[in-house]
């Protein structure tokens, strides 16, 4: 059907058009160079990895940054100058992941929101905004009740309300910012038929997500970006899965692949200092581990990491695979479901969810996901951040002495090769990259039986994350040190004896042969075939 | 290979113990000459009074300084902790009135407006402890555990507690306290007051705790991010809990001072005077945050004595009565912006 269209749809001026976007933040290069067209009545699927660029275009798209070079024309018009948010509302109307309806309103004063009808000056017409709420409701076939308080709707009510206030607006250009990643599978079906129907009406929709299988259902066309650059724009009947993965994936870069270091000359083994590893480490057993919270789920997730070994676990945001790793940590609390070490000795220790400090006494090392949030304390030293996870162990008497906790700290700055002006050093004046060594660091301290990272390298340079993999392959090669690793950089997962997959809370499959395929680990993520 | 590797990583990072100290040293003069900020400007103060007044710079008025402020200096102790751990705590005031109220109401006889107990001075000591450890633990249970805000939680506690005050003894003041109970807040030990002395011992103990305890350390981490705190494996709720009995145990000392050395327990003694605004311009003065996990003793004291020293200069050169709040006020303001202005932010002490 797509086809016969194309033609005249081609002819027609595109509802918004994007020539020659470039963005830069720093030294980071978001965007470059990037052209999109989308057509009145299609429905363009934007897609790519992590850091692609995605974000950068949604809120270049959505009027909220400027793009360093390039145009974005809408039905053939320039855009509206960057502080004129009514206007850019009335072109192009963004639902984003997060739900920006003001939950304390109503529907009505939701959909209204900023451009009340008045009667009078400055007095709102409560009437007449409540009479065109439900008459754009009933135009396109929305059911939630206008008086209704925006606080007791579920998320899909919520968007349906978001999509009500662009098209009240008069805008006929949606973008949809991964709009299912907090709605359950009925939603989804419905969220797609009111897509289908907003289509026919010749709405213009842009959609943004990272389940490749709901491109194919519900778009027209396709773009993918990659580092930046637009590496893919063709009509969806034109594009296979595989090529699509493929697009995103890129080449794979060799050289980030170092050779698996089991392969290297095994260094300094045995009495490394570091790694007076007392006895073999216990088996981590989780079973039946279950957590339900927006956005992310978990449905009785059971797995083991024995003693010694390095699993990785993925998946795509809201898979579960950080919040697994959160409830080995005790970062956070499951609703059921058990967390326990298994002892060789044939004892057991049951963790207590959502005891930090317990799994901490237990060994159990935690590299947090946001280092920002969780990773330091950002007016204190490094050298005091680094050693908090040991304050007990080198205290005397409860007294801390700043000499010694600086001789505990400065093996392991040096290890993972801080750049500081000393170790007393605030870790807000530190780099990025310095800051997660820092994070590393805490972790490492307590000389833990299992460490637990997440993304243990975002956002840190091509050097930094090379070196921190290589200390973590290292530190648990010579203390013998069980690891367990979330993340969603394929890079991260390749010091991993083995890599569960995680889609929608629940394990999907497993890689056990280490030299792990690039595209079928991505396939896997997205939910498609275990083949 | 990976020796060398090992060691030019550490010319890089230029970490290594030996340097490290000699930093952390050059690092600790540096923390060290922001801490004394204050300094410079008491030392102007002393000298603009010393040349206003004759009877400033004397022994006996610094003392009586010393006497007048030491109170509120373990108050502001009290709430500095609070502040570092990033919460806030307005019923010390209250806490400062209640508890000496009460140990005073059960020690005094019922002439000197006491209810008959006439318990015995050092039980009443006691009892001043454990009314400022109880209140701090109701605070420390609705904030931490009941997860309430602590700013409104704290002014409700201010009102129920500043009412207890007042209804136990029907707004008179009991009197007549033993010496035993007044000691702390009246004594003198050659021509230094006890309550100075106290006062004293009290801040350099707590600045000591918090720089080289580990419990000190963590109301830093606690104070600076909790999440990466709670992270690192630090029992957060229960370091919480203990300062704001802490805190409010210090109150009541303070209040206990106040008592003995005015020989009576007013109905209005802590909330009815408004303690709170100077305690917590004290405590902001000398460059407590306000946000969590900065600050330090030193800073507190020098806040304290700036107050004492402007209030005593205002008292000397008799300022007009109905104008010393507002001079007072304005005081309080010049030397926030004052310690804005030298103070910096650069790190957690």
């Amino acid at each position: 059907m797509s086809q016969p269209d194309a033609p005249a749809a081609l002819a027609a001026t595109p509802a918004v058009s994007a020539a020659g976007i470039h963005k830069r933040f720093g030294s980071t290069r978001a965007l470059h160079g990037v052209d999109l067209s989308l057509y009145p009545g299609r429905c363009l699927g934007l897609v790519g990895r992590n850091g692609a660029g995605k974000s950068t275009m949604v809120s270049i798209l959505s009027g909220i940054t400027a793009a360093d070079e390039g145009e974005v024309l809408f039905d053939g018009q320039p855009a509206p100058s960057l502080g004129d948010i009514a206007a850019w509302r009335r072109r192009i109307a963004t639902v984003f992941q997060h739900s920006m309806v003001v939950p304390g309103l109503t529907v009505a004063e939701n959909v209204f929101l900023g451009r009340q009808p008045r009667r009078g000056p400055g007095v709102v017409d409560w009437r007449r905004m409540r009479e065109q709420t439900r008459q754009v409701m009933t135009e396109w076939g929305f059911d939630v009740d206008a008086d209704a308080p925006c606080a007791s709707l579920t998320v899909e009510q919520r968007q349906v309300v978001e999509i009500t206030r662009a098209l009240a607006a008069g805008t006929r250009c949606l973008l949809l910012d991964e709009p299912t990643a907090a709605l359950e599978r009925g939603a989804v079906q419905r969220l797609f038929d009111r897509i289908r129907q907003l289509r026919a009406a010749g709405v213009a929709i842009l959609y943004i997500s990272h389940h490749l299988e709901e491109v194919f259902e519900i778009c027209t066309e396709v773009a993918v970006l990659r580092d930046g650059e637009l590496v893919l724009a063709a009509p969806l009947a034109e594009v296979t899965k595989d090529g699509m993965v493929a697009a995103m994936v890129g080449e794979v870069k060799k050289d980030h692949y170092p050779e698996r270091p089991g392969a290297a000359p095994p260094p300094e083994v045995p009495a490394a200092p570091a790694g007076r590893r007392r006895t073999v480490p216990p088996d981590l057993v989780v079973s039946g581990v279950s957590l339900t919270s927006p956005g992310v789920s978990l449905y009785g997730v059971s797995m083991t990491v024995r003693g010694g070994e390095r699993v990785g676990i993925t998946g795509l945001r809201g898979s579960g695979a950080t919040t697994l790793a959160r409830v080995v940590a005790g970062a956070a609390v499951p609703s059921a479901g058990q967390v326990r070490l298994s002892y060789p000795g044939g004892s057991d220790r049951v963790l207590r969810p959502g005891d930090r400090a317990g799994a901490l006494r237990a060994g159990i090392g935690y590299i947090p996901e946001d280092r920002q949030a969780e990773g330091f304390v950002p007016l204190l030293g490094a050298a005091e951040n680094i050693a908090m996870t040991i304050t007990a162990r080198i205290s005397r008497g409860g007294l801390i002495s700043p000499r010694r906790r600086e001789e505990r700290a400065a093996p392991l700055a040096r290890r993972l090769s801080l750049v500081a002006t000393g170790l007393g050093q605030p870790v807000r004046e530190l780099s990025g990259g310095n800051q997660q060594k820092v994070t590393v660091a805490r972790a490492l301290a307590s000389d833990p039986a299992l460490i637990v990272a997440i993304t243990p390298t975002r956002g840190v340079d091509v050097a930094s994350k090379e070196l921190l993999l290589a200390e973590l392959d290292r530190i648990t090669r010579q203390t013998g040190a069980s690891l367990l690793l979330a993340s969603d950089e394929l890079d991260d997962l390749t010091i991993c004896d083995r890599v569960l997959v995680l889609v929608r809370g629940e394990i999907f499959t497993e890689f056990t042969e280490p030299p792990y395929d690039r595209e079928a680990l991505i396939a896997a993520t997205e939910g498609l075939g275990a083949t | 290979m990976s020796e060398t590797k090992d060691n030019l990583a550490g010319m890089a990072a230029d970490v290594g113990p030996a340097s490290a100290r000699g930093r952390s040293r050059s690092a600790a003069a540096v923390s060290w000459l922001r801490e004394a900020a204050l300094l410079p400007v008491l030392a102007v103060l002393i000298v603009v009074g010393a040349i206003l007044n004759p009877h400033f710079l004397t022994v006996p008025n610094m003392t009586g300084i010393g006497q007048e402020f030491s109170s509120l200096g373990v108050v502001v102790v009290g709430e500095s902790l609070i502040l570092l751990i990033g919460g806030m705590d307005l019923s010390l005031e209250a806490t400062y009135g209640l508890a000496p109220m009460v140990a005073a109401w059960l020690i005094v006889p019922a002439s000197a407006f006491g209810n008959g107990m006439m318990l015995n001075p050092y039980i009443g000591i006691l009892i001043v402890l454990a009314v400022g450890a109880a209140v701090g633990l109701i605070n420390g249970l609705l904030i931490v555990k009941g997860r309430l805000n602590g700013f409104i939680v704290t002014l409700g506690m201010t009102i129920l507690l500043a009412g207890i005050q007042d209804g136990i003894v029907k707004g008179q003041a009991p009197y007549n306290l033993p010496n035993a109970f007044g000691y702390l807040g009246s004594a003198n030990i050659g021509a230094i007051p006890v309550s100075l002395i106290v006062a004293a011992a009290i801040f350099v103990v707590v600045g000591l705790f918090l720089r080289y305890h580990r419990t000190g350390r963590a109301i830093y981490a606690i104070g600076g991010n909790r999440p990466a705190a709670r992270a690192a494996g630090i029992k957060v709720n229960r370091v919480r809990m203990g300062v704001y009995v802490a805190g409010s145990m210090l109150a009541a000392v303070g209040g206990l001072m106040e008592t003995g050395r005015v020989s009576e327990v007013a109905a209005t003694q802590g909330y009815g005077e408004g303690l709170i605004f100077a305690v917590f311009a004290a405590a902001v003065i000398g460059g407590v945050s306000l946000q969590g996990g900065k600050g330090n003793m030193v800073g507190a004291a020098s806040g304290v004595i700036l107050l004492g020293l402007v209030q005593n200069l205002l008292d000397l050169e008799n300022a007009p009565n109905y104008w010393i709040d507002a001079i007072d006020g304005t005081v309080i303001l010049f030397a926030l912006v004052l310690a804005r202005l030298i103070g910096g932010e650069a790190s957690a002490e």
